[in-house]
């Protein structure tokens, strides 16, 4: 009983101490990319490669997802609208829950899942057929040659894909609300616009989907870079990319939001 | 350190976490020469690679390349140091996003300020000298194990290195591409006045090209000379090694508790 106690409270020790081993061992790992990033920028054509990577190739899962999300809290939200008389308020309930939420939020766990776990791999896998290897035997650096771009990449591309999101999901609401169900036309654009902020709600849109960027592709790479060099290794990393990628965005989401809020004494 | 040696170690001890991998390692490789590192699975001839082009620290003792203590090296006097060096992988480790020419272009295009149409006679130069010039269009997952290890070889030797280091290069290979690249590898070592340490344990093909072997066993070097002199050797290990015999000094079954006990054989007798 007391042995099993015992072993249960040293598992607990060991997993924490891995733990911030972790954290830790990742954020030197994120200077270092920031230390030799000076490559990516003098050829930036590494980082545009990295930018098609990541960005461009989600482009479609984005899209079509943003589009559907947009159709489905249009039907939502026009429900519930109704009640209370207040259909023309369509287009502020989807642009603000789009831009201030759902947007860098929903495109950056997709993000995560499709650009993140495929960068893991990528690394995983170079490292594991010793590429990164000969690299450095080469004289060259595979932090600044391969790493640094593709977190550049990331960061660059996830506040374009989560306002490509929001854009599609508030033309989606528009399908939905104004072409299917019929509301004013006028009413959805005019009062959209009359809502959102550029200052409150776009910025701080941008803002997410960049902490969000930066959170990802450093998980991503981190996870690629230190996975153990076999198939097991390469998608237990793959996998962690993926969740952790996930949990981070959540918290750093409701961090954001609490600094974020007007009005909130 | 003599001026006729390109790489001299000393004393070298190496250990991943508790586990001894290197327990005293000490050799010379001579200019010009083509020397092996010969030893059983897991006797720590990679780690040795790895530790002359200074991925590895060691944990005590140390590798001199070219006058230079390596492991005390800065990180730029360290990418001083390898481009002098050039290294064929077990697999060849051939970068598969880009194509043949881009793979033997890497390291010019990376170290070198060259414009491309000097880069791309120098390519084509060495990738003719692997034979495989009319292969540089194509991809790496269009290339056989053994066209992988020659233009792996094409890229190790883009930059003239001084020394060349082969890590098991004639790993599943069939036995035309093993003579290519056996042939290659002393070939080019003589074209280039190179100096080539070949980590291997294929003796058929390598006493053919080799001018020195060390036998290295438990972390150790256990026996050194030319090859006929290994091969005609008396010591058991030495014997057991040249001429394949499963049992011997180095035993065929990895060390356990006794066999009968294993099997529960004697608590059924008792």
């Amino acid at each position: 009983m007391v042995d099993g106690l015992l072993d249960w409270f040293r598992l607990i020790g060991a997993k924490t101490i891995n733990a911030v081993w972790r954290i830790g061992s990742g954020t030197r790992f994120l200077f270092l990319i920031l230390f030799h990033s000076g490559l990516s920028f003098r050829r930036f054509g590494l980082t545009i490669r990295k930018i098609f990577f990541s960005g461009v190739l989600s482009t479609i899962i984005i899209v079509v997802s943003g589009l559907f999300v947009g159709m489905v809290l249009a039907l939502q939200g026009y429900e519930t609208l109704q009640v209370y008389g207040s259909e023309e308020k369509l287009g502020v309930l989807v642009a603000l829950s789009l831009l201030r939420e759902l947007g860098p939020v929903v495109s950056g766990l997709l993000f995560a899942s499709r650009a993140g776990s495929a960068i893991t791999a990528e690394i995983g896998l170079m490292k594991a057929t010793e590429q990164l290897s000969a690299m450095d035997i080469m004289a060259v650096n595979p932090i600044g040659r391969v790493v640094a771009p593709h977190f550049w990449g990331g960061v660059i591309s996830m506040p374009i894909l989560a306002t490509i999101f929001s854009a599609m999901g508030i033309f989606g609401a528009y399908l939905i609300g104004v072409v299917l169900i019929g509301v004013d036309v006028g009413a959805f654009w005019s009062q959209m616009q009359a809502a959102v902020d550029f200052r409150y709600d776009i910025v701080n849109s941008l803002i997410k989907s960049f902490v969000f960027g930066v959170a990802v592709t450093a998980i991503a790479t981190y996870e690629g870079f230190d996975a153990a060099p076999t198939a097991e290794g390469v998608s237990g990393a793959t996998a962690r990319t993926v969740v952790t990628s996930s949990l981070v965005i959540l918290a750093l989401d409701l961090m954001l939001t609490a600094f974020m809020m007007r009005g909130w004494n | 350190m003599s001026e006729d040696n390109l790489v001299e170690i000393a004393e070298l001890h190496f250990a991943y976490g508790a586990r001894p991998i290197l327990k005293g390692i000490n050799l010379r490789i001579p200019r010009g020469k083509v020397v092996a590192i010969m030893g059983g699975s897991g006797s720590g001839k990679t780690t040795l690679l790895k530790l002359i082009a200074g991925q590895l620290k060691p944990l005590r003792g140390g590798v001199k390349v070219d006058g230079e203590i390596v492991h005390e090296l800065d990180h730029n006097g360290l990418y001083r140091v390898r481009r002098k060096m050039g290294m064929l992988f077990q697999f060849g480790a051939l970068f598969t996003d880009i194509s043949v020419f881009d793979n033997v272009a890497f390291p010019l295009r990376e170290q070198t300020d060259l414009p491309e149409s000097i880069i791309r006679d120098l390519v084509l130069m060495k990738l003719h000298a692997v034979g495989l010039r009319g292969a540089h269009e194509l991809m790496p997952n269009e290339l056989s194990g053994g066209m992988a290890r020659r233009v792996a070889l094409a890229r190790a030797i883009a930059l003239d290195p001084s020394l060349i280091m082969y890590d098991e290069p004639f790993t599943g290979l069939d036995p035309i591409s093993l003579g290519v690249i056996g042939n290659l590898i002393r070939r080019l070592n003589d074209a280039l006045g190179a100096t080539s340490v070949v980590v291997t344990h294929d003796i058929q093909e390598s006493v053919k090209i080799i001018d020195y072997i060390y036998l290295t066993a438990k972390g150790q070097i256990v026996a050194q000379g030319s090859p006929q002199e290994l091969l005609d050797s008396s010591d058991p290990l030495v014997h057991q090694f040249f001429h394949g015999e499963p049992d011997g000094p180095s035993p065929f079954h990895y060390p356990g508790k006794n066999y009968a006990d294993d099997l529960g054989l004697k608590a059924a007798h008792g």
